[in-house]
C-alpha cells in the first residue's frame, strides 16, 4: 500500500509515483491533487487501483488521475490511461459499465427572478417528461433497423428525427456521433435491453438540474456559450442505460479468455483487455462506440423532453424561454486521438474512466465558436452544491491527454451515507435552502447527499491551480429530479 | 463467518459501489447466497400470487465466471421480465450450472444495480466451505 512518502511533489497540484514503487510497473503515475486531496484518497483503494492500471500492456506515457479521483472497480474512477494505437490494448473496465455516462449543459435567458414562482410546478414537469427511476422504459421502442440507427448515428439520428438542432449536434463530443460503431458486434441480449430504454435517466447518481448562473469568471467566454449571470440552465447527466451495461458485461466476460490468447498478466481480472488491433478489440470498439452513440442520442431525447417542460411553463410567461446547448461531453468513453508525447506526435487509445475531455484552443473536432476559447467542461456537483463550468486548455493537451476531472467525487460508501442522512430530511433541508427535489427513491436520495461527496470547489481550484482547467461560471442548483 | 452461520452475505463498505462478502458450505449454496444477497442490495420484494420459473444453463471455465455470468444473468431477468427469484435449485457439474428458478414478477426495488464486476474477484477455500466478496457497479 502506497503511503505519503511514497508519492514525489511535482507541485502544490501534481504528485507522481514513480515506477520503481512496484515492480510490475511499466509507467508512472501522476495525481492532480492538492495534499489534503492526496490525502483523503489514501483512505481507499484508489491509490491501488491506478497503480494497478500501470501494469497494463502498450501505455503511452503516464496513467493519469484526477482530483475527484476515488475507488471504484479496476480503474479507480478519475482515471485516465493512453494506450498507443494500434498495438496497444483496450480495457473495457477502464471506460465502465455506463458507456459515455455523461453531461449536457442547456443554458437559456430565463432570469431566476422571474422563473422562482414556477421551479417547483418545472420540477413536476421536468420529472413527468423525463423518465427516471429503476427499470424505467421509455416512450420509444426501438425495432432492430432503428436500433443500429441509433448506433451508428448517435445525435445525428435524433436529428434526422426532428428531436435535435444543427446547434445541438455541432456543441456535442464528436458531434454525438463516434466514427466507426458496429452495431453487429453487440449482442442480442444487449439490443434487448437497449430497445425500450432511450429517452429515460435511469437511477443511481444520474439527474436533471436546474441551475442559476451564479458568477461568470470568464465573460468573454460564458458570451461565446450563452451562458448569462442569473439566468436558468439545465444539466442532464446519463448514460447508454441496460445497453451499455450490458455491452460491457459481455465483452468483460469474453476479454477473460482473450488476455490468455494474447499472453497477457493481470492484477485484477476486471482489468482485462485485447490488442486494439486483434479482431476481439476491434469488436469492442465498434460495440463500445455504438453505446457511445446510443448515450448521446438518449441525453439529445431527454433534452427534446426537457424542453417541452420549459415550454410549458414558461412560454406564456416569458419572451425567450429557449433552452439552447451549450456542450455535452462523455466522462466514461475511450477514444482514438492523437496527442503529442515526449515531442512524437502518436495514435493512441485515451481511456477516460470519470474523467472528462478538455481540449484546448484549437484543437481538432471543436464547433467553430469555441475553437478559440477551448473545449467547455462541464463539472456537476454533489448535490445541492455547486457545479462548474471550465474550460479546457493548452496545457491540459500537454499533461493530460486533453483530460481533466468530471465531478465531485464519493469520500462516503453508500451504505454510510445511508446510515448518516435520512432521504426525507435532506430532502427537507434541500427544499428550505430554496432547491425543488423530485426523487424516485428516498434512500437513493441519502446516498447521493452532499456529505457523500468531497468539496467540487476544491476539486476545481485544483486542476485550475494544475492549469489543466480554467474557469468560466459556477452555477447553484434550483430544482433536481433523480431517479 | 461459518460455523453455525453456515451460509450467508453481508455489505462491506465501498467508496462508489457496492460490495458483498458471501460463504457457504458448497458452490451452488454460494451463488445462490450471492443471488440474495444481490437481491437484498437492490430492495427488491416479490409480488404475491403467481408464481414463475426459468431454466438456466451455463458453462464457464471457471467458478468467479460462473458466478458473474450466473448473477448477471439474474440482473437480465430482473431488467427484460421484472422478475425476481427466491427459490433456487442449483446444480453445478465441474463448470456446468444448471438451474431451476422460481419466483415472481417484481413488486418493489429500490436500487438499481448495473453489473457484477470481477474486481479482485477470488473465491477462497475455508474450512467450513468458500468465501467470496462481490463488487457490483452501482
Amino acid at each position: 500500500m502506497a503511503t505519503l512518502h511514497d508519492f514525489i511533489k511535482i507541485s502544490d497540484y501534481e504528485w507522481k509515483i514513480p515506477t520503481s514503487f512496484r515492480s510490475d510497473m511499466r509507467v508512472p503515475v501522476r495525481f492532480f491533487a492538492t495534499r489534503q486531496l492526496l490525502e483523503s484518497a489514501l483512505d481507499d483503494l484508489s491509490i491501488q487501483q491506478a497503480i494497478n492500471v500501470t501494469t497494463l500492456p502498450g501505455l503511452v506515457g503516464d496513467v493519469l488521475v484526477m482530483p475527484d479521483m476515488h475507488q471504484g472497480y479496476g480503474f479507480p474512477i478519475g482515471g485516465v490511461a493512453a494506450t498507443r494505437y494500434p498495438e496497444g490494448v483496450i480495457s473495457p473496465g477502464g471506460i465502465g459499465y455506463d458507456i459515455n455516462c455523461g453531461v449536457r449543459l442547456l443554458a437559456s435567458s430565463i432570469e431566476y427572478e422571474q422563473a422562482e414562482p414556477y421551479l417547483d410546478k418545472l420540477a413536476t414537469l421536468l420529472d413527468h417528461y423525463c423518465p427516471s427511476g429503476v427499470g424505467t422504459k421509455g416512450g420509444w421502442r426501438l425495432d432492430d433497423a432503428e436500433l443500429d440507427q441509433v448506433c451508428r448515428l448517435g445525435s445525428r439520428w435524433a436529428l434526422k428525427k426532428g428531436l435535435a438542432s444543427e446547434q445541438d449536434v455541432r456543441r456535442t463530443e464528436e458531434n454525438g456521433n463516434l466514427e466507426g460503431a458496429e452495431p453487429s458486434k453487440i449482442s442480442p441480449r444487449a439490443k434487448e435491453r437497449g430497445r425500450s430504454q432511450l429517452g429515460t435517466l435511469g437511477a443511481g447518481n444520474h439527474f436533471l438540474e436546474v441551475d442559476v448562473v451564479e458568477h461568470v469568471f470568464d465573460e468573454s467566454a460564458a458570451q461565446s456559450m450563452g451562458l448569462q449571470e442569473g439566468c436558468l440552465v439545465l444539466q442532464i447527466h446519463c448514460g447508454s442505460r441496460g445497453f451499455g451495461h450490458q455491452i460491457c458485461t459481455d465483452y468483460v466476460q469474453n476479454f477473460q479468455s482473450a488476455v490468455h490468447r494474447y499472453g497477457i498478466q493481470l492484477v485484477d481480472r476486471e482489468l482485462v483487455c485485447a490488442p486494439l488491433n486483434s479482431p476481439e478489440g476491434q469488436a469492442y470498439l465498434g460495440a463500445m462506440r455504438s453505446a457511445a452513440n446510443y448515450a448521446f442520442a438518449n441525453r439529445q431525447l431527454l433534452a427534446h423532453q426537457a424542453r417541452k417542460a420549459f415550454e410549458e411553463i414558461f412560454s406564456t410567461r416569458i419572451h425567450n424561454w429557449h433552452l439552447h446547448q451549450v456542450y455535452d461531453i462523455a466522462h466514461n468513453i475511450g477514444k482514438i486521438e492523437t496527442h503529442q508525447v515526449e515531442g512524437q506526435s502518436l495514435k493512441v487509445c485515451v481511456h477516460r474512466k470519470g474523467a472528462t475531455r478538455a481540449f484546448g484552443p484549437g484543437a481538432p473536432g471543436l464547433p467553430e465558436e469555441y475553437r478559440l476559447i477551448g473545449q467547455p467542461v462541464l463539472v456537476p456537483g454533489s448535490m445541492g452544491t455547486s457545479s462548474w463550468v471550465l474550460l479546457g486548455t493548452q496545457s491540459s493537451m500537454e499533461r493530460s491527454f486533453g483530460s481533466t476531472c468530471h465531478g465531485a467525487g464519493r469520500v462516503y460508501s453508500r451504505s454510510k451515507a445511508k446510515r448518516e442522512v435520512r432521504g426525507e430530511q435532506l430532502r427537507l433541508q434541500l427544499e428550505q435552502k430554496g432547491i425543488h427535489v423530485r426523487a424516485g427513491s428516498m434512500p437513493g436520495l441519502a446516498e447521493e447527499a452532499p456529505q457523500a461527496y468531497k468539496d467540487v470547489d476544491m476539486v476545481v481550484e485544483t486542476v485550475v491551480g494544475a492549469g489543466i482547467a480554467r474557469k468560466v461560471a459556477r452555477l447553484r442548483p434550483v430544482t433536481v429530479v433523480k431517479g | 463467518m461459518f460455523k453455525n452461520n453456515r451460509s450467508g452475505f453481508y455489505e462491506i463498505e465501498h467508496t462508489a459501489d457496492w460490495a458483498l462478502k458471501v460463504w457457504a458450505p458448497s458452490a451452488g449454496d454460494l451463488l445462490v447466497q450471492a443471488a440474495r444477497g444481490m437481491y437484498t442490495l437492490m430492495g427488491i420484494t416479490l409480488k404475491p400470487g403467481e408464481r414463475e420459473w426459468r431454466e438456466v444453463a451455463i458453462s464457464a471455465t471457471d467458478l468467479e465466471s460462473l458466478l458473474v455470468i450466473f448473477l448477471s444473468e439474474l440482473l437480465y431477468l430482473l431488467e427484460l421480465d421484472r422478475l425476481g427469484f427466491d427459490q433456487f435449485e442449483v446444480d453445478i457439474k465441474e463448470m456446468d450450472l444448471n438451474a431451476h428458478l422460481v419466483g415472481a414478477p417484481v413488486l418493489t426495488q429500490s436500487k438499481e444495480i448495473k453489473a457484477v464486476t470481477y474486481h479482485n474477484l477470488k473465491i477462497t477455500e475455508k474450512v467450513d466451505g468458500l468465501e467470496v466478496t462481490i463488487v457490483f457497479d452501482v
